[in-house]
C-alpha cells in the first residue's frame, strides 16, 4: 500500500476515485427515488459530444463536457416537465445524437485515436492529470455541499411532487438543481469509470443500500459507504490485476450488491421462520387503545387477552403469553 | 388520543375571513373546465364533507384550491386572499389520495412527516428542535407515536393515510384538505382514522374532506356539500342531507349519495320533482 501511494499517478487516481465514489451514489439516491435511474447514462452520452468539442478546439475536455452535460440535464428536466408523450423519444434522439456526434468528432480530430475514445467511454483513471484533479475536486465539493444542504428538499420533491407543489415549494427549481448536480457528477466520474459506466456507480450502491437500510438517512449513508469502498477498492484491484479501472469498479459494486442481497435473503428467511401471526382483529393497538403496553426489546407489545401482540408490517405478531412476561 | 399542544393547528386568524370562499369558480385542465360555477364557503371550525359520484369533479375542485389544477374563472379566495396572490401555503394542509406510500426508496414515518415542516424554514436551514417537536406531536396526533421510526412501507394502508395526515398537520395548517382519506382502507384502520379526525375536529381543526364513505365520518362532519357533473347540487347540514336522501327514495342506510347511478350510461328518464336532488334543492347558504 505504501509503495502504491508513493506513485504520483496512483495517489491522483485514488483521490479521483474517492471523489467519484462519494458524489455519484449521493446524487444517485434521488435519481433512484424519482425512478430516473438511467438518466445519468443519457447525460454521459451527451457529455461525449462535449469531450469531442474540447479535443477539437484544444480546450480542456472536462470543461466542454461539463457544458454539454449541464445543457442535457436542463433539457431532460424541461422535456420531462412538459409531460408530453413524445418526451421519451426526444430524450432518445438527444442521447444517441450526443454519443454519435462525439464518436464522429473525436475520429476527425488530430488527437483522435481509438485509445482516446475508449479512455473517455470506459474510464482511464491512471491518465488523470493534476490539473484535471483540481477541477474535479472543486466540482465534487460543490456537489457534496449542495446535495447535503438541499437533501430534505430533494427528498420532499422526489417523494411527493404534488404535495411539494401544494405546499408552495419551487419544485421545478429543485428538479433543475438536481439535474445540474447529476451532470456535474457525470463529469466528475468521467475519468474514473467512463461515460458509459457512470450510471452504475450512481445506481448500484443505492440498490445495495436499499437492502440494508431502514430509513432514508441510513440508506444515503450506506450508499456512499458502498460507493467509496467500491471505487477505491476497484482502483486498487485494477492496478494489481492490470484491468481497466472503470469496468473493475463497476464489477466490484455489483459483487457487493449480489453478496448483500444473498445475505438479506437468508436473513429474511430466518426471520420469517421465527415469527407467528396473532389472530386477526378489527382493533388497532396504539398508545391509548386500552391494552397495556409492555416494552419488548426495541418495540412495544400490547397485552391482548393474555397474549402479547406486536405490530409487524400490516398485521400483529404473537410475542408470547402473559406468564412468560411475568417470568422475565 | 389527545392532541398534543404542539400538533394542534395554529389558532384561528384574527380576521374572520372564511378559510375558503368560491364564487362562480371553475377549475379544470387547459381550458376544459371540469367543475364550473361553484359557490362554496368554508369557515373556521367547520368539517365539510364533499360528496359526489366518480367523475363529478370533487378532486379537481380541491386540487384547484391548492393550485394543482388550473383556475379557469370565477372568484377564489383562501383566508381572504385571492388564490393568485396566496403565498401562505402552509396554512392549508393537503392530504392527497394515495393508495400506498411505498416509494422506490425506504423512508420512515418521521422522515415523511418532517417534509410538512420544510416550507416553514428557508432552504439552507436544517431542522431545529422546535421542528422535531412539531413533527413528533403530529405523529402522536394521528396515533402512530409508537411507530414513528418504522418504515412507511411496513404500515397498513390506513396507517399510511394517517402518515399523510400527520405530514399535513406538521405544517400547522388552518384547514386540512383531504382527498378520500378512508377509501380502500380496512375496517380497523377506518375506525382509527375516524377517531383521529374526530379528535382533530374536537380540537378545532377545520377540514374539507372529499369522500365516498360518509358512514365512517358521520360523527365528525358538520356540513355536507354534494357535487354532481361539476356543479354543487346540495349544501347543508347532515340532518338536512339525510332527509334529502330519504325523500329521494334512496336507501338511507347506505350513506352513499347516488354513487350507484351510472352517469356514463344512457340517461334514465325521471319524473320531474322526484329526483334525489329536488327536495333539498333550495338550501340556505352561509
Amino acid at each position: 500500500m505504501a509503495d502504491l501511494l508513493a506513485l504520483d499517478f496512483m495517489r491522483q487516481a485514488l483521490v479521483a476515485a474517492l471523489l467519484a465514489g462519494l458524489a455519484a451514489p449521493l446524487v444517485g439516491t434521488f435519481l433512484v427515488q424519482r425512478r430516473m435511474s438511467l438518466i445519468g447514462d443519457g447525460m454521459g452520452h451527451v457529455a461525449l459530444a462535449g469531450v469531442a468539442v474540447g479535443i477539437l478546439t484544444g480546450t480542456q475536455p472536462v470543461l466542454t463536457a461539463l457544458v454539454a452535460a449541464v445543457a442535457a440535464g436542463v433539457a431532460i428536466e424541461l422535456i420531462r416537465a412538459s409531460g408530453r408523450t413524445s418526451g421519451d423519444v426526444a430524450l432518445a434522439v438527444m442521447f444517441y445524437g450526443g454519443i454519435a456526434l462525439g464518436v464522429v468528432l473525436i475520429a476527425r480530430s488530430s488527437a483522435g485515436s481509438p485509445a482516446n475514445l475508449t479512455a473517455y467511454l470506459f474510464g482511464a483513471i491512471l491518465t488523470t492529470s493534476s490539473g484535471d484533479l483540481v477541477v474535479l475536486a472543486t466540482l465534487a465539493v460543490v456537489v457534496l455541499v449542495t446535495t447535503l444542504v438541499l437533501r430534505p428538499r430533494f427528498f420532499a420533491v422526489a417523494n411527493d411532487e404534488e404535495y411539494a407543489r401544494s405546499a408552495g415549494m419551487p419544485v421545478m427549481a429543485y428538479n433543475l438543481v438536481l439535474a445540474v448536480l447529476t451532470a456535474v457528477t457525470v463529469v466528475v466520474s468521467m475519468r474514473v469509470v467512463g461515460l458509459l459506466l457512470i450510471s452504475a456507480l450512481m445506481i448500484v450502491p443505492n440498490a445495495t443500500a436499499q437492502l440494508v437500510a431502514r430509513s432514508f438517512a441510513a440508506s444515503v449513508r450506506w450508499a456512499v459507504l458502498v460507493g467509496v469502498l467500491s471505487s477505491v477498492g476497484g482502483v486498487l484491484i485494477s492496478y494489481e490485476a492490470e484491468t481497466p479501472s472503470g469496468g473493475t469498479i463497476v464489477l466490484v459494486t455489483i459483487a457487493v450488491f449480489l453478496l448483500v442481497s444473498a445475505a438479506a435473503a437468508v436473513r429474511r428467511r430466518v426471520r420469517r421462520a421465527a415469527h407467528a401471526h396473532a389472530e386477526r382483529h378489527d382493533h388497532e393497538h396504539g398508545r391509548d387503545c386500552g391494552h397495556p403496553a409492555l416494552e419488548h426489546g426495541d418495540h412495544l407489545d400490547y397485552l391482548h387477552d393474555g397474549h402479547r401482540h406486536a405490530a409487524h408490517e400490516g398485521h400483529y405478531d404473537e410475542h408470547g403469553e402473559r406468564a412468560e412476561v411475568e417470568r422475565r | 388520543m389527545p392532541v398534543t399542544g404542539s400538533a394542534a393547528p395554529a389558532p384561528a386568524a384574527p380576521s374572520d375571513a372564511p378559510l375558503v370562499e368560491l364564487h362562480g369558480a371553475s377549475f379544470g385542465y387547459e381550458d376544459r373546465p371540469v367543475v364550473s360555477g361553484v359557490d362554496l364557503t368554508v369557515r373556521h371550525g367547520e368539517v365539510v364533507a364533499l360528496l359526489g359520484p366518480n367523475g363529478s369533479g370533487k378532486t379537481t375542485l380541491v386540487r384547484g384550491l391548492l393550485g394543482l389544477t388550473e383556475h379557469l374563472g370565477g372568484e377564489v379566495r383562501l383566508l381572504g386572499t385571492p388564490r393568485e396572490q396566496f403565498r401562505e401555503h402552509t396554512r392549508i394542509g393537503y392530504v392527497p389520495q394515495r393508495h400506498s406510500l411505498s416509494a422506490s426508496v425506504r423512508a420512515t414515518v418521521t422522515e415523511i412527516v418532517a417534509v410538512g415542516r420544510l416550507p416553514h424554514r428557508p432552504w439552507w436551514r436544517p431542522a431545529g428542535a422546535a421542528d422535531r417537536d412539531v413533527v413528533a406531536g403530529a405523529i402522536e396526533a394521528v396515533g402512530l407515536g409508537d411507530r414513528a421510526e418504522e418504515e412507511v412501507a411496513a404500515l397498513s394502508g390506513g396507517q399510511q393515510r394517517r402518515v399523510l395526515i400527520a405530514r399535513a398537520l406538521a405544517g400547522r395548517p388552518d384547514l386540512l384538505v383531504m382527498d378520500e382519506p378512508t377509501a380502500g382502507v380496512d375496517r380497523a384502520s377506518q375506525h382509527a382514522l375516524a377517531g383521529v379526525l374526530a379528535t382533530l375536529a374536537a380540537g378545532g381543526t377545520s377540514m374539507l374532506v372529499v369522500t365516498h364513505e360518509l358512514d365512517a365520518l358521520e360523527d365528525v362532519v358538520t356540513r355536507i356539500v354534494c357535487l354532481d357533473s361539476g356543479h354543487v347540487d346540495f349544501d347543508g347540514a347532515p340532518d338536512a342531507y339525510r332527509a334529502h336522501v330519504v325523500a329521494g327514495a334512496h336507501d338511507p342506510g347506505s350513506g352513499h349519495h347516488h354513487d350507484h347511478e351510472d352517469h356514463t350510461g344512457p340517461a334514465v328518464p325521471r319524473g320531474l320533482g322526484d329526483g334525489p336532488l329536488d327536495p333539498g334543492r333550495v338550501v340556505p347558504r352561509g
